[in-house]
């Protein structure tokens, strides 16, 4: 059976489609290696009886048109999902139970999907390697004690280490990218606006996305196809026309322009990455893609522009957690000691901290020195990623700075844990789609992740361009199942 | 207290030794959008519903929930700013209002801080010394929080959601108001322009309309604002008013001691008449108001707005004037027949029915006078009235066309009541049709003259007063039906 977890969602779907595979036997597959990887600490709620329950259901009942038939899928726990527990990683939402279902995890089961499982995240998304979350520390495949990346951490560990074909995470600054670019992986975050964020435990309003991650380029396709829709749920939804994204995949990117943004060399870049990302150029050069170089001026303000923009919104979306409604309750002598009690013990200390700066920037007096100043800085953000599209239809940079890293060495340092996101943020604030997809590794063997920006809308030239990439790069991973052990 | 009233109904002033001084007022009004549904979610806005039965994922804040605007309320917002002869703005931004409080699901209220819907406008207020216009500074729309319920457990305050989310529409006054009977006219002509355009309902009982009232004071005559206190909350004129004349004088004591007056957030006690301090400037929120993410910036084209405008009806102001013009009652009379949209309703189907030999001066009174008796006495509204616009057109018909006289029309008005009966099938059943038959009454005269003769003969010898009594003895001889009229020149002719 262990070669089925091995199958890409693609081979998955073609298999049960031919009835070679059943439903049943795929769940029974994913569960069975879930159940071996515990101590890679990705699962923060297991569905293994009910999504056995249901494969059972769909092989008795079986609809070959459905995208993902009779397909187990394990998701952020970000994703309220009806019936089954929701943390966001998070102590204060330790016991709640939605009694209703995110747009995008609805997509999904509308297409045959399964749930097999909630996956560990940093606390509210807050964190770039899953040791926020109130739930443990998630391990990476890749190598033991390395960070799987973060926040969609558990995620990337169980795509990694094949607990599940695809997963969806959540990307508010790097929180799809980052981990898949440390695990090897695929990681897409749509155009803002693609992917409704109904039913997600909101961070960051104006940044939040959603998104597939997956092992290769074709599945987080298929994926896109079913999560992203016009959902008149949220506000921010937009109704444009959206792509056949798998069918119409191609590698053929001939003549494609492709930026390279100057301002990305950014001072201390370990020399692997630049080689990297010279490799990269090669190998879009192989697909017959165009090179040429860009400008985006304003990027070095886009990391302190995400740490005043996403805090902001943070403290606003957090306060709901209050001890009132739902969640997590700490007795107090009054409402205010109440409160207190509630969310110094609810929420851990990356949180609070965020909830710190955030409402210190718009606190009276600094608003305009802060957070509207940051608003006008995102878009001169935004103006720089308009001016470079004029000249290319796509832009190529590193995923992150570095490689994984190993779990506790950045955990003291919130600024160089925020460096993280250096090439991520941007696409975020300009609401852009961007993906990572696995392109070489470092000298300990981990891998490194090259990032692929669209214009807003053109999902598919990003993948397009990925498809193509990777096939000149082949890159596998090397899973050696050292946790099992 | 030695305040000195002015008795002019535009003026509050305070005498104080040998300085006046006048009050300066303006009103944050909350009027409740007339709504089926809540402003940014489905739920039901019906007033009196078993506690937290009205509540949607949204209006409790759940995890992942997102606010999608209800068009029909900013539809309503913009025919309100329409009614306040106000700008409508084209492009408006929800913000949101940070704080904790337990019956504030979201930790924060949506409003509409830098960017509201509607711009400055005005509002006409009809005094007894005459017009008076007031300026409006904007109205914006924004949620509605909970209710925290203290008294019904011991030791636990319960919270119900039920009004949580429903949308308000805030309508800010400049500080444009001297005195409590220009509040009192003011939100009384708010609550009619909103009621003729259907768009908060006014009860006040119910919180459909509340304010709070910001309240300061300087000496007559002075240009400048003095130091403002804002008296939260407060739910009905009456209070309103109480609350103002209270903290005006208060803040005339501290100035005449020689005191500041702090700018604080004050609380009206219904039960003490007096306001007390709630919260210092100092120790003020800070809401720390930004944009909602989960909500795109609301922007109207002006064919949008053009069509609303179209759907405005005819407002108080001019339909007073048309009723001056069309009807020629006096411009007194028409304050009062156009101030409540049903009255105005009412009044204007009496004036159809009574076809084309109508008597204005009957229905102005039979309406003001006999109708809002009964109505006051019953405590009930005129789309209640227990007498149809077609009955009392028929009754005020008879009168003019002298079937009954004004005396009997009170009977029958009274028989009415019971059911709204036609007025017509009263006169005969009761057999109350006006005598006005000249030698009917005639000889009924003769009977009277030969029953007193010794008083027709002091009459005849100029005790004039007795002729009251001839008209008395002859109405009472009829029943009451003789046609006074008649009576009065039988009589003069054959005394």
């Amino acid at each position: 059976m262990s070669e089925i977890t091995s199958l890409s969602l693609f081979e998955l779907i073609k298999n049960i489609k031919e009835k070679k595979i059943s439903s049943n036997e795929v769940a029974k597959s994913f569960i069975d290696r879930s159940e071996k990887s515990k101590k890679l600490n990705a699962y923060v709620t297991e569905n293994f009886e009910n999504c056995l329950k249901l494969s059972k259901d769909f092989d008795n009942k079986p609809n070959f048109d459905l995208k993902l038939p009779g397909i187990p899928i394990a998701v952020k726990d970000l994703f309220c999902t009806n019936e089954v527990r929701t943390t966001a990683g998070s102590n204060i939402l330790n016991n709640f139970v939605p009694s209703y279902e995110s747009t995008v995890t609805q997509n999904i089961w509308n297409e045959g999907g399964i749930l097999l499982g909630k996956l560990n995240c940093d606390e509210f998304a807050m964190g770039s390697s899953n040791e926020t979350s109130f739930f443990g520390n998630v391990q990476n495949p890749i190598a033991k004690d390395l960070v799987p990346g973060g926040s969609s951490g558990g995620s990337s560990s169980a795509l990694a280490a094949s607990l599940t074909p695809v997963t969806i995470g959540t990307d508010t600054g790097g929180s799809i990218r980052q981990p898949a670019s440390f695990t090897g992986t695929v990681g897409l975050k749509p155009t803002y606006g693609s992917c409704s964020r109904y039913g997600i435990v909101a961070f960051a309003s104006s940044l939040d996305q959603a998104g597939p991650m997956s092992k290769d380029v074709k599945d987080s396709s298929i994926l896109l196809e079913v999560i992203s829709s016009f959902d008149k749920k949220d506000s921010t939804s937009i109704d444009f026309k959206r792509n056949n994204y798998s069918s119409d995949l191609t590698r053929n990117i001939k003549g494609i322009k492709i930026g390279i943004p100057k301002e990305y060399r950014v001072d201390g870049m370990p020399d692997e990455i630049e080689s990297l990302w010279k490799k990269g150029i090669e190998y879009a050069k192989d697909c017959g893609a165009e090179i040429i170089d860009i400008s985006l001026p304003h990027s070095s303000y886009a990391l302190p522009t995400y740490y005043i923009v996403a805090p902001a919104e943070a403290s606003s979306n957090l306060a709901r957690y209050d001890g009132v409604k739902y969640g997590l309750r700490s007795s107090g002598e009054s409402l205010i000691d109440m409160y207190e009690k509630t969310r110094s013990e609810g929420f851990g200390e990356e949180v609070k901290r965020r909830i710190m700066i955030g409402t210190y920037v718009l606190s009276s007096g600094y608003y305009d020195a802060y957070y509207l100043k940051a608003q006008k800085v995102r878009q001169l953000i935004k103006q720089d990623f308009d001016q470079a599209y004029n000249k290319v239809d796509a832009i190529l940079t590193p995923s992150t700075p570095s490689s994984a890293f190993k779990i506790g060495e950045k955990s003291n340092d919130p600024v160089s844990m925020y460096l993280n996101d250096i090439f991520t943020v941007p696409v975020n604030l300009a609401g852009l789609p961007g993906i990572s997809i696995p392109a070489g590794t470092d000298k300990n063997n981990y891998p490194l992740g090259l990032q692929i920006i669209g214009k807003p809308f053109d999902e598919q030239t990003v993948l397009n361009i990925a498809y193509s990439m990777e096939e000149k790069i082949n890159y596998k991973n090397n899973i050696t199942d050292w946790w099992m052990q | 207290m030695d305040a000195i009233m002015s008795k002019n109904n535009s003026e509050y002033l305070i005498e104080r030794h040998d300085n006046v001084y006048e009050v300066v007022i303006g009103l944050e009004v909350h009027a409740q959008v007339t709504s089926n549904s809540k402003l940014f979610s489905s739920s039901s806005t019906k007033f009196g519903a078993e506690p937290n039965t009205q509540v949607s994922l949204v209006d409790a804040a759940f995890p992942g929930m997102l606010p999608v605007i209800n068009e029909y309320c900013v539809k309503q917002a913009i025919k309100t700013g329409i009614g306040l002869k106000a700008k409508i703005n084209n492009k408006s931004v929800f913000d949101r209002k940070n704080y904790f409080y337990a019956d504030l699901p979201q930790g924060y209220q949506i409003s509409q801080y830098k960017y509201p819907i509607v711009g400055e406008g005005n509002v006409i207020l009809d005094m007894p010394e005459g017009q008076k216009q007031v300026g409006i500074e904007r109205l914006h729309l924004e949620q509605d929080a909970g209710k925290s319920i203290h008294d019904v457990d011991p030791s636990n305050t319960l919270v119900d959601l039920n009004r949580s989310g429903v949308a308000l529409m805030e309508i800010v006054s400049k500080p444009d108001l001297r005195s409590p009977d220009e509040v009192n006219a003011y939100i009384k002509k708010l609550r009619s322009i909103m009621r003729y355009l259907g768009t908060c309902d006014g009860n006040m009982q119910e919180g459909s309309l509340r304010a709070d009232v910001n309240v300061s004071v300087r000496i007559k005559g002075s240009t400048d604002l003095g130091t403002r206190c804002e008296i939260k909350n407060v739910n009905s004129i009456k209070f309103m008013q109480m609350a103002i004349i209270y903290e005006a004088n208060r803040q005339v004591d501290l100035i005449e001691e020689g005191e500041e007056i702090d700018q604080e957030t004050r609380l009206f006690d219904t039960k003490k008449n007096e306001t007390r301090s709630m919260r210092s400037k100092e120790d003020a929120h800070d809401y720390r108001y930004f944009p909602d993410p989960d909500l795109l910036p609301l922007e109207l084209t002006d064919e949008f707005i053009d069509q609303l405008k179209s759907e405005i009806p005819e407002l108080p102001d001019d339909k007073k004037k048309r009723f001056i013009d069309e009807f020629k009652v006096s411009p007194y009379e028409a304050t009062i027949l156009v101030s409540d949209i049903d009255t105005a309703k009412y009044f204007e189907e009496v004036v159809a029915k009574m076809g084309k030999n109508r008597d204005m001066k009957l229905a102005v009174n039979w309406i003001t006078v006999e109708l809002f008796a009964v109505l006051n006495n019953k405590n009930i509204e005129i789309n209640q009235s227990p007498i149809s616009a077609k009955n009392l057109a028929k009754l005020i018909n008879l009168i003019k066309n002298g079937t009954i006289s004004g005396k009997i029309a009170k009977t029958i008005f009274e028989l009415m009541l019971d059911g709204d009966i036609d007025p017509q099938i009263i006169v005969e059943e009761k057999g109350l049709k006006q005598e006005s038959d000249p030698k009917a009454l005639e000889a009924l005269i003769d009977k009277i003259i030969n029953d007193n003769r010794e008083k027709a003969i002091e009459y005849k010898q100029g005790k004039e007063k007795l002729f009251g009594f001839f008209v008395g003895q002859a109405m009472k001889a009829s029943g009451g039906k003789a046609n006074p009229q008649l009576i009065n020149e039988i009589l003069k002719k054959k005394l």
